[in-house]
């Protein structure tokens, strides 16, 4: 058990450790660059992480792929294009509006706007019973009128 | 009409999420198919020389990129086994992150359906082709260009249904 915590406790000096020679040899920029290319990067094994949190041989690749590009001078979108020709849009975490992301960017906004729609409907329809209320009252007032 | 309209909007996602169960979410579609194979230029295992990607055209081929420390190879082996002896398809081993020694030992103890095997020792055959896990196989046509990728192991409903189709058409 004592064992289990220490080893916790080592976890993120081993994480930053990692990290510290993933970014070696680059300058402050290249470093903030390639710490956000990393985490906008999908791992395609272990498919809801980015592969700056997977550990799988892939993510570890990917990684060092991105790393040579930024070391060699690359632009982020030049980085990004090179993967999405290999591995499709799926390896972006904020994939590009295209024909076919058309519902998923688009899906939730519609839904939104069909719930407001039918909030709408709904809360009309059962304001009705109040006019017809006010039409009896009047019909109520006549009545009693011509029967003064 | 009513409750028409929830219904309605209920059938229509019940459609939609059963549509979406029975696709495989690990399989991510590749982008390369109907491109031309990535070039390469790799050296060979158990013989002289390199192979290309220039080498895989002029009539269809498997390339199935798989390892020895890959368990998914072990359940597809038999198949391309099966397929390289008694359909007489040319399939080319891509052995992926490998040790060479380690891959020989391997083809010795299960056999081999390939007529080449490449060593893709590094991996970088691997990301240019868009592999995120062995086994992997994509089917070229005469021309070199990509139709069709497996992604796992290749299986005789799969061969039979979508692969065998291809080769046939792409021999034409």
């Amino acid at each position: 058990m004592r064992t289990l915590f220490l080893l916790l406790a080592l976890l993120p000096s081993i994480a930053g450790a990692t990290m510290a020679a993933d970014v070696a040899g680059m300058d402050t920029s290249q470093e903030a660059r390639y710490r956000t290319l990393i985490h906008e990067l999908r791992c395609l094994v272990c498919q809801n992480q980015n592969i700056a949190d997977s550990d799988a041989p892939l993510a570890n690749d990917l990684r060092h792929q991105v790393r040579r590009q930024i070391l060699a001078g690359e632009s982020n979108q030049e980085i990004m294009d090179y993967l999405t020709q290999r591995y499709g849009d799926f390896v972006l975490y904020n994939p590009p509006f295209k024909m076919i992301t058309l519902l998923l960017w688009l899906g939730p906004a519609v839904l939104v706007l069909l719930a407001l729609v039918m909030a709408y409907l709904f809360t009309r329809r059962t304001r009705k019973p109040s006019t017809a209320t006010a039409l009896d009252e009047e019909k109520l007032r006549k009545l009693l009128d011509e029967n003064k | 009409m009513r409750y028409l309209i929830p219904v309605l909007i209920l059938a229509g996602l019940v459609v939609l999420f059963a549509a979406g169960l029975k696709n495989d979410p690990r399989e991510v579609p590749s982008p390369l198919i109907g491109k031309p194979a990535p070039a390469f230029n790799l050296k060979l295992l158990g013989e002289e020389g390199s192979y290309s990607n220039a080498d895989l055209k002029g009539r269809p081929v498997l390339v199935n990129f798989f390892a020895s420390w890959c368990e998914g190879c072990q359940v597809e082996h038999p198949v391309l086994l099966k397929l390289a002896k008694e359909s007489n398809v040319e399939i080319i081993g891509m052995d992926y992150k490998d040790e060479p020694a380690d891959a020989t030992q391997w083809l010795a103890r299960h056999g081999s359906p390939y007529r080449k095997v490449i060593l893709d020792h590094e991996g970088t055959a691997g990301l240019d082709w868009g592999v995120y896990g062995v086994p992997e196989t994509f089917v070229l046509n005469a021309e070199g260009v990509i139709v069709y990728k497996q992604i796992g192991p290749m299986t005789e409903a799969a061969w039979r249904e979508k692969i065998a189709p291809l080769m046939a058409g792409a021999a034409k």
